[in-house]
């Protein structure tokens, strides 16, 4: 049973927030499964459309409910939102009933033509993927001629006159070094640079292991943010990493250093499922269905899993450390995917608070959906070579292995 | 620029003002900037701007206690900083 | 009697000291960065 919680009079902005809004103020919305690439990181497990998918009139009436509900802007992505036939026409239909669109896209499908539609309307905001500086770090990751596509993709941005549309960066093992170019690139095309965390969510619990970054590097990303943060966002999602600061908390980086799950944001996803963040697509962080349980502003107002994300959360072991007020105990979706107490440390606490836990005995939960491409991809990632290539036959190894 | 009692202000048309349980949210749809509102009775302020003949008679409708005053002219100066509320134009 | 009420306050200067406080820890409005949070891609 959930009782509703006292919330306290002013104060600070982050208590109230803790306790949940009347609506979120942005939120995510998964367009579609779809995706022509097959990143290895995937959060959503995109490629293969769901044959359930919401129809044109369906996504209409979302966005009638987030204008209803005053959402101010909604983030759309996928999968690749933009291969759903109807997504320009939607985009319109938004920004027509007062709300703000980010759309974030691999950039393929932005043509000269699009790019010029887009730098034309008001309220819309593109967002263009890419986890390498160079095309051999981010075609790892991201597949064969992706750079090539993200980079066209903002050269027509910027020849079309679109100011300061976001170059976002997931950070892994191999891109930290190259911070500093990415900034550079997105000088180049007038773009603002957009750092996040790397979630094990989705397929990113299949290469975590290999591609999360390493405490040291934890810290350089931490220094380069307080260096140059004021020009970079980064969607909060380094939170955790404020814990390197001072312990009077004057080290967190910019943001609400909060976790926004069910209370400040939330995801719909392509089949109308509402779950507290895009990076637990999970049953377990799942507060209902659009079609079953009385449309997006009933179940945000009033499902138990958001009720209770939205009341005191414990803080567990990580009450009793010095960092907690900065850090909060935090990703619970990083926690989650790596089979980790969600009121225990975080896998990348960087006070390495979760070793322990980590080197013994874990049960990963596994995603509670994948539609990955199960085919061959055109643009399918190319392996590093940096990375351990599996050697085509023993022989490779020694050439003394005897032939079985 | 102060916002003086004496003048004529509103709420900025590309401002979306969301009530919420602590007071409000305020969304600037050109700026980006997002303000956090935090006293309804601010909120019952910034709403009678539009309509009031100036600044002193929203805080007089809103009810604001005379102690309290200074307090709120100091945070619609903030908000009028960040282009959330602007002068109204004479006819 | 003539003179001012006053509530708990001792002294004037205290008077001032927690209506300063109180200026400063409960400014009505604060501003946040609508792309400053966690949880949206």
């Amino acid at each position: 049973m959930t009782i509703a919680v006292e919330r306290p009079q002013g104060g600070r902005l982050v208590d109230q927030f803790e306790y949940g809004l009347d609506a979120p103020i942005c939120l995510t919305w998964e367009l579609t499964y779809a995706c022509n690439l097959a990143c290895v990181h995937c959060l959503s497990s995109s490629g293969r459309r769901d044959p359930r998918e919401l129809s044109t009139d369906e996504c209409k009436a979302l966005i009638d409910e987030f204008e209803r509900m005053q959402v101010f802007y909604v983030n759309i992505g996928g999968g690749e939102p933009t291969v759903r036939p109807d997504f320009w026409e939607l985009l319109d239909y938004a920004v027509a009933h007062h709300v703000g669109v980010k759309f974030s896209t691999n950039g393929f499908r932005i043509t000269p033509e699009r790019a010029e539609r887009l730098a034309a309307t008001d309220y819309v905001d593109v967002q263009i993927s890419l986890d390498g500086a160079t095309a051999e770090v981010n075609d790892a990751v991201r597949g064969q001629g992706t750079y090539d596509a993200a980079l066209r993709a903002m050269a027509n941005l910027r020849n079309a006159g679109m100011k300061d549309f976001k170059l976002s960066v997931v950070c892994t093992r191999h891109n930290i070094g190259q911070l500093d170019e990415f900034k550079a690139i997105a000088d180049t095309y007038g773009a603002q640079l957009r750092l996040t965390r790397l979630r094990p969510s989705g397929r990113g619990a299949d290469v975590w292991d290999e591609l999360h970054p390493l405490p040291h590097q934890q810290r350089e990303l931490y220094d380069w943010l307080v260096a140059n943060g004021d020009q970079v966002l980064t969607g909060d999602s380094f939170f955790h990493l404020s814990a390197y600061g001072p312990a009077d908390g004057s080290g967190a980086l910019p943001g609400l250093n909060l976790c926004g799950a069910g209370r400040v944001v939330c995801l719909v996803d392509p089949v109308g499922d509402v779950y507290a963040c895009p990076f637990a697509i999970h049953d377990q962080f799942l507060a209902g269905n659009l079609r079953e349980d009385g449309g997006f502003d009933t179940i945000w107002k009033t499902a138990p899993l958001f009720l209770d994300l939205r009341s005191p959360q414990t803080g567990g072991a990580c009450t009793q450390c010095s960092a907690y007020d900065s850090c909060r105990g935090g990703c619970m979706a990083a926690k989650f995917f790596t089979g980790l107490p969600l009121d225990g440390p975080d896998p990348e606490c960087v006070k390495g608070n979760s070793e322990t836990a980590l080197a013994g005995d874990r049960e990963r939960p596994g995603s509670s959906q994948d539609h990955s491409h199960t085919g061959t991809v055109r643009n399918a990632p190319v392996p590093l070579t940096l990375l351990r290539t599996r050697p085509v036959s023993a022989c490779d190894e020694s050439p003394l292995v005897s032939q079985q | 620029m102060p916002v003086l009692p004496g003048a004529a202000w509103e709420l900025s048309p590309s401002v979306s003002l969301r009530p919420e349980p602590f007071g409000a949210l305020a969304y600037d749809f050109v700026t980006r900037k997002l303000s956090f509102l935090k006293s309804p009775t601010l909120v019952d302020v910034v709403r009678r701007l539009g309509d009031a003949a100036d600044v002193e008679d929203a805080l007089l409708g809103a009810g604001v206690p005379a102690a309290e005053r200074d307090r709120y002219v100091a945070a619609l100066g903030t908000l009028a900083a960040s282009g959330i509320i602007r002068e109204r134009v004479a006819a | 009697m003539t003179g001012p009420e006053t509530t708990s306050p001792t002294s004037p200067q205290q008077a001032e000291d927690v209506e300063q406080e109180a200026l400063v820890e409960d400014a009505l409005v604060e501003e946040i960065s609508i792309d400053g949070m966690c949880g949206v891609y």
